[in-house]
């Protein structure tokens, strides 16, 4: 009978089927944006910049002095190479300098990078806005376009950078700028400066040395067996092996920090959701109520009854969820391809937390899966309450109405 | 006799503003019976139907049927009395909504786990015998009012119940659809021995009954058997 009043009563079932539908739809479209976010922040960081893991002399990263660089010699490239996760390594040598052009200054990171391998891994090339790519021993620079912006840059302009090199040696000269770059990240966008390696050594007088080494990693869900088989291999005493989430604990602190505000945002959710679908559970009850005083006046045990009425709304839950995540594919597929673009106070004040003020979707079956199964849980925890309310029932009350 | 009631006093709202609906009614109904229990409005006759069927308490007061006493019965044991032993019609809306006529009539048989074949079968006669054998598979709603209350007698004998009890089964009847069902159920009663106590404040109704019962405040006011 649960079946004949699902599929005869049509209205009734559209509206708690459509209930539950937009509840999984909805709930998975909020976590799909909301995981889309960080995703997109850590890949604006980490993929495109810093790499999965990083290795460098041990102590450097607590210190982050330029003091701290090493040698980079070519034993050391094939050992680093040799785990199968690892794709390839990229040595950099990064220090902060004081960068200005004729009237304005400003704090910048200045990397040397080797522009080829950097360009295998990070796609830097492709973050052109202006200008063109560094060779290999050039003398010139490409910045990031807030640092073009605030230090009123344009292409084959002289940079001017200032800072305290490898031992205390005073480093200062003259770069033109080749290139500008734009990242996603606001960080990196408005303080990096990128020289060719060979260019920076002799910037900061550290002739031969690095200070870091990123690794391009085959998948993030690699990047623990790869750490793990370096750790075997190098000397643990001279060299510090971190992934991105040792890199960058500040970020996972947000995340998690974030995640923490979102059980609020998501507790809120399901009771919204909840209410809802417990309207419709509520409505359906009392419109039937004097049916149920019929059915148990005529012999219908309030146990087969609940039964009924449970399995009811049960199967309109599997059918709604099912639907929610049917209907959730297409939506956030959209939102992924169509991210949400804040713009205005609000983009500034995201950027200002190191956000791009964009929120691509992330599509994950397994996100709308997972919501589809909270929200037919709480679904059939709603479909008690009939329960309760048959229990209780007399039939000639429940006739009277 | 199948109905015996003993002093059945009915008190609403005993705590707050009381009202006496039945006040020690004693009746005896022997099988076979057209009994109409008639009365103005408030009289009692919806209480005391509800009371004899189980489908209420009484303040004080037994009711047995077949000599069973249904007044202490734990609510389980009382609603399958109630499948085995009663046939109900109500005033209005008796059909679940989502079953066909057919599905509605063996809904009882179901419920009493009886095998398809004779369900069908039973239903099929009981329709026939309402004269609704062209309405096997239509809705409640796609029913006249007529015929619905002619589904529900139809119901309330499906499962071949010790009596039937009709409260005011023709109140929202048109004279030609009352005179239709009064004619079903007095041809049940003839030929089938079908024991049957309906309420009702028309004339007509009460016209047809064999004995009737006349409750005014809460009392038997009269009780006559026409011969
Ligand atoms: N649930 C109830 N609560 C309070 N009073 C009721 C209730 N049901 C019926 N009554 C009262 O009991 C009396 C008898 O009602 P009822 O048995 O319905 O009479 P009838 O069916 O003859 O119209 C009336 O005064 C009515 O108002
Ligand atoms: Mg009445």
């Amino acid at each position: 009978m649960a079946w004949r009043n699902i599929w005869r009563n049509k209205r009734r079932t559209l509206i708690t089927a459509a209930s539950i539908l937009f509840a999984v739809l909805f709930a998975s479209l909020m976590e799909s944006l909301q995981k889309g976010g960080w995703n997109n922040m850590i890949n604006n960081v980490v993929s495109f910049y810093m790499g999965y893991a990083q290795i460098h002399q041990k102590g450097y990263w607590e210190e982050q002095s330029i003091d701290k660089a090493f040698e980079w010699k070519p034993q050391l490239v094939k050992t680093i190479e040799s785990p199968r996760e690892v794709i390839r390594a990229l040595p950099r040598l990064e220090s902060f300098a004081l960068a200005a052009s004729d009237d304005l200054n400003s704090g910048a990171l200045v990397v040397g990078i080797d522009p080829k391998l950097e360009n295998e891994m990070t796609k830097l090339e492709d973050r052109l806005v202006e200008g063109t790519y560094l060779q290999e021993d050039e003398k010139a620079a490409l910045i990031g376009a807030g640092v073009a912006e605030r230090l009123k840059l344009n292409i084959n302009d002289t940079l001017v950078l200032i800072s305290q090199g490898y031992r205390g040696v005073n480093a200062a000269d003259l770069f033109p700028v080749k290139g500008i770059v734009k990242f996603g990240s606001p960080e990196l966008n408005k303080s990096i400066v990128y020289l060719p390696l060979k260019n920076a050594q002799n910037f900061y007088g550290a002739e031969g040395l690095i200070t870091s080494i990123s690794l391009q990693i085959e998948d993030k869900d690699r990047v623990e067996a790869a750490t793990e088989s370096l750790r075997s291999q190098l000397d643990t005493m001279a060299y510090e092996i971190m992934d991105w989430q040792q890199l960058m604990p500040d970020l996972l602190q947000a995340k998690a920090l974030d995640s923490a505000g979102n059980y609020i945002v998501y507790f809120i959710l399901y009771m919204i959701i909840g209410f809802g679908i417990f309207g419709t559970i509520l409505m359906m009850t009392k419109e039937r109520e004097y049916e149920f005083g019929v059915l148990t006046a005529i012999g219908m045990k309030r146990r087969s009854l609940m039964a009924t009425i449970w399995i009811e709304v049960m199967l309109l839950g599997i059918v709604g969820a099912i639907a929610g995540v049917l209907a959730s594919i297409p939506v956030v597929s959209y939102f992924k391809y169509n991210p949400i673009r804040f713009s205005g106070e609000y983009a500034g004040m995201l950027e200002k937390y190191g956000f791009e003020p964009i929120f691509p979707a992330l599509f994950d079956v397994k996100i709308f899966v997972a919501q589809a199964i909270i929200v037919f849980v709480l679904t059939s925890l709603l479909g008690l309450y009939p329960w309760w309310k048959i229990r209780k029932l007399k039939p000639v009350e429940a006739m009277r109405s | 006799m199948i109905i015996q009631t003993k002093g059945i006093t009915k008190i609403y709202n005993p705590n707050k503003i009381p009202v006496n609906a039945l006040n020690g009614v004693d009746l005896q109904i022997e099988e076979g019976e057209f009994t109409a229990i008639v009365g103005p409005s408030g009289s009692g006759k919806t209480t005391l139907l509800n009371i004899i069927g189980g489908l209420d308490q009484a303040t004080q007061g037994e009711v047995l049927i077949k000599g069973e006493n249904i007044s202490k019965m734990p609510d389980n044991q009382l609603i399958d009395f109630r499948k085995n032993n009663i046939g109900f019609v109500f005033q209005a809306y008796n059909l679940i909504p989502v079953l066909t006529a057919k599905e509605n009539v063996g809904f009882v048989m179901l419920l009493q786990n009886r095998s398809k074949e004779e369900r069908d079968q039973r239903v099929l006669e009981l329709l026939q015998s309402v004269g609704l054998e062209d309405k096997v598979n239509k809705r409640p709603s796609e029913l006249s009012g007529g015929q619905q209350q002619r589904v529900a007698v139809a119901r309330a004998l499906a499962p071949k119940p010790a009596f039937i009890l009709a409260d005011e089964p023709t109140a929202n009847l048109d004279s030609v659809s009352t005179n239709n069902l009064l004619d079903i159920m007095a041809r049940l009663n003839e030929e089938e021995k079908m024991t049957f106590i309906f309420s009702t404040h028309d004339q007509r109704v009460i016209d047809r009954a064999r004995r009737v019962i006349t409750l005014v405040d809460g009392k038997i006011a009269s009780d006559q058997v026409k011969s």
